[in-house]
């Protein structure tokens, strides 16, 4: 089993009116979470980005958790206070250009003496795009072809310098890019740093499968979860890839208790924070795709219908048919008797574990013997104590079992991945 | 305008390439403990070696007093990736944090990127001072309460205190607000090295600190008048702009050299100057020019940086802190502490007010 700790940004996981929850910036947060991480032997430390603040009906979205500090810079520090703990980094590829990145990736693979890894996310938003001079231009089809090109220019960077330590020059000529020159970084110390794809489309499972060697994914049930695990393994025979080669790790929620019934308490509390009054009619807005400020959040569903083509939120994509969301949302708040705020927490909760440590041990554990996930992507909902619990109650346990390690046993992050050293392709 | 505030020194720790931490991290502590105001890192996408602004967020952690000002050029970078950097590099150090702007001339520099063709260094520098410029305004979008956790109404931030920088430079847009709340430190200290006409100007109108190049201390107090002349003609307090003569120094085997003072060495960029001699010589050099109002202080670039710096700390500047011409610790916490530098208001929160 693979975990690894998220450190939550911009989203509504995170409860930071909770007295505990301290600051989203200060480097001590970071440093906190990320000691803890390796005192409980993770594989790595995962960190979002955003790259422009969400708005919300028009205005800068006030209801959530914004702002944070650029991905690289924070893993760097990092790299100076972690000996073992992988740090992975969410970088924009529509947002940068190969030559940059490569080299900023690459140098924090040195400086982390192998650690490094990128989650490569895209974008075709304009939105986003007014922050930059490339501007947003991308379709959704063009913005995983320039990712691949993207990923498949950084390798040959990579690979430009021999492992003997020798410069050569390089050129690659291609329909997004076409760069030449010398790479000023040595091959790093795990030769290609890990490649984290984040996303469960059609087209993210299909980058996943040709070209990562990590899918961050989020799916529900445990039948789910073995589903999307059958689907995105069978792909990559097609690339001439091992099973092993690729490893699925869910995004996942952790509550833990004396018992379990004590956590499940524990748990709803949490997810009703997370659902407060006004992040509920929010979150609604989303979906109808208009102002619904009037409506009570503890009454019954809107009765009108949603406004497709809305623009209603700008930074977040708006996912699947509004009217078929609306439609199933009604019948699930009357087949349960559900009030709007029910509903949205009802709806918006992601995979959790919950309950006393030995279940949720054996949860995690058995989501990994039937083929559902390869480990854990833990997002805790305070920072930055809130893996605190896991780490000194549940991790012991998966140790006892022989399901997760008790001692790093190599010092890169592919050797906790069991990730061979790619093959040099000078 | 005369010189005689505290003296500044400073120190760049770059030269030939390492690619781990450790050389950088002892050569950062060495400049720590020599309570020098900062140290730089060279960078360049021309030659080999790491990224610098990452090499100094590893040394952050690892120093407490001592300001980090890696170069971060502006040709061929995203100004919302570098302001965002920048700040955080802000954080991670806890408002130790500078930068110095440079551009790329090349065309081998422009064919890493293949997006647009060299051009020419007053175009550049053009840009660059767009990029300092709409990096300030972006440290300024969010005023420094913006973060108001407000439990009772659900708001995370007050959005009345986040603000749109709505910037139109001449080859790039930015609308704003940052990302990153105000760093610690408002704004990180922007150093330009001013040597050429261009970059004199843009360190006129944005630098914090400007490094220039002389041969004589006349020579030195002619151009820091000229710079700071430039400055108030763009509506700047000349109390908010530090000076620093740019040295490169051999301080080599022994302690005085048989001829002491200032030689032309080997040809540097720039015209820069060289100093060839011994620790002391360097100390004596530094308090004569400092005295006579040339300068706020010094950058020191050495030759052969453990060697070199090691002599600085140890020889120059602990004969200097003898003769009280320096500091023998940091009093302060953040680089604007340690340069004397206001923390200044953000522009949009001073609007309001």
């Amino acid at each position: 089993m693979h975990l690894a700790a998220h450190f939550p940004g911009v989203n509504n996981t995170t409860v930071w009116a909770d007295p505990r929850s301290r600051s989203q910036i200060d480097f001590s947060s970071f440093e906190q979470l990320a000691r803890t991480a390796e005192r409980g032997k993770f594989d790595f430390f995962f960190l979002a980005e955003g790259l422009r603040l969400r708005e919300h009906n028009g205005r800068i979205h006030d209801l959530d958790v914004v702002g944070r500090p650029e991905s690289l810079t924070v893993l760097n520090a990092l790299a100076a206070v972690t000996d073992r703990l992988g740090l992975a980094a969410t970088v924009n590829a529509t947002f940068n250009e190969p030559y940059e990145l490569a080299r900023r990736i690459a140098t924090l693979d040195h400086l982390s003496a192998g650690r490094a890894a990128w989650n490569v996310v895209t974008s075709s938003d304009a939105f986003t795009g007014e922050n930059f001079r490339r501007g947003g231009y991308l379709d959704r089809t063009d913005r995983y072809t320039r990712a691949a090109e993207f990923v498949a220019t950084a390798r040959e960077l990579w690979d430009s310098w021999t492992p003997e330590g020798v410069s050569r020059p390089f050129a690659h000529e291609g329909p997004q890019f076409t760069v030449s020159g010398e790479f000023t970084v040595p091959r790093s110390p795990q030769g290609h740093p890990v490649v984290i794809q984040a996303g469960d489309s059609g087209e993210g499972r299909e980058f996943a499968a040709s070209t990562a060697d990590i899918i961050f994914t989020r799916h529900g049930t445990l039948e789910a979860g073995r589903d999307f695990y059958a689907d995105v393994k069978g792909r990559l025979a097609a690339y001439g890839r091992e099973a092993d080669s690729l490893k699925i790790m869910p995004g996942v929620t952790v509550v833990v208790g004396d018992s379990d019934a004590e956590a499940q308490e524990k748990a709803a509390e949490i997810r009703r924070q997370q659902v407060s009054p006004q992040n509920a009619i929010l979150a609604a807005e989303q979906i109808w795709g208009t102002d619904l400020s009037a409506y009570d959040p503890d009454g019954p569903l809107p009765g009108i219908d949603p406004v497709p083509d809305s623009e209603i939120t700008q930074g977040r994509v708006r996912h699947g048919d509004p009217f078929a969301i609306v439609a199933r949302w009604r019948a699930l708040a009357e087949a349960k008797g559900l009030s709007l705020r029910g509903t949205v927490i009802e709806t918006t909760t992601r995979q959790s574990f919950i309950g006393s440590p030995r279940t949720v041990a054996a949860e995690l554990t058995a989501f990994v013997d039937e083929r559902a996930a390869d480990g854990f992507i833990l997002v805790p909902h305070l920072t930055p104590g809130g893996l605190d619990d896991v780490v000194d109650r549940v991790v012991p346990l998966l140790q006892e079992s022989g399901a997760f390690r008790s001692e790093y046993t190599g010092s890169t992050l592919r050797s906790h991945l069991g990730l061979p050293e790619p093959v040099w392709k000078g | 305008m005369s010189a005689r505030t505290s003296l500044h020194l400073a120190a760049e720790i770059g030269g030939p390439p390492h690619y781990d931490a450790g050389h950088y991290l002892r050569l950062a502590g060495l400049a720590e403990d020599g309570a020098l105001d900062y140290v730089t890192l060279g960078d360049s996408f021309a030659r080999p070696g790491l990224d610098a602004l990452a090499v100094l967020a590893r040394v952050a952690p690892a120093t407490d007093r001592v300001g980090l000002v890696p170069t971060v050029t502006t040709t061929h970078t995203e100004p919302f990736h570098v302001s965002s950097a920048v700040a955080t590099l802000d954080w991670v150090s806890r408002g130790r944090a500078g930068w110095q702007a440079d551009v790329s001339t090349t065309e081998a520099e422009a064919r890493l990127f293949g997006r647009r063709p060299a051009a020419p260094p007053a175009a550049l520098w053009q840009e660059a001072g767009e990029v300092a410029d709409v990096s300030g305004r972006l440290w300024d979008s969010w005023e420094d309460d913006a973060e108001i956790r407000d439990a009772a109404t659900g708001r995370f931030i007050d959005r009345d205190k986040l603000h749109y920088v709505d910037f139109e430079g001449s080859t790039f847009t930015v609308k704003g607000p940052a990302i990153v709340p105000r760093p610690p430190q408002g704004r990180p200290v922007i150093v330009i090295d001013a040597t050429t006409a261009p970059a004199r100007e843009a360190a006129a109108r944005h630098a914090d600190v400007a490094h220039i190049r002389a041969t004589t201390p006349e020579q030195a107090a002619a151009v820091r008048e000229e710079v700071l002349r430039k400055a108030a003609a763009h509506g700047r307090d000349a109390g908010s702009l530090r000076v620093l003569v740019a040295l490169t120094v051999d301080l080599g085997d022994v302690e005085t050299a048989p001829e002491p003072g200032l030689e032309s060495g080997p040809q540097l960029a720039g015209g820069g100057t060289y100093f060839r001699g011994g620790p002391v010589d360097l100390a004596d050099l530094i308090a004569q020019w400092h005295r006579s109002g040339a300068a706020d202080g010094f950058h020191l670039t050495p030759i052969t940086p453990e060697r070199d710096l090691e002599r600085i700390v140890n020889g120059t500047v602990a004969l200097l802190q003898h003769r009280s011409l320096f500091r023998t610790f940091h009093p302060g916490g953040t680089l604007r502490e340690h340069l004397g530098l206001v923390r200044p208001v953000g522009r949009y929160a001073a609007k309001e007010a």
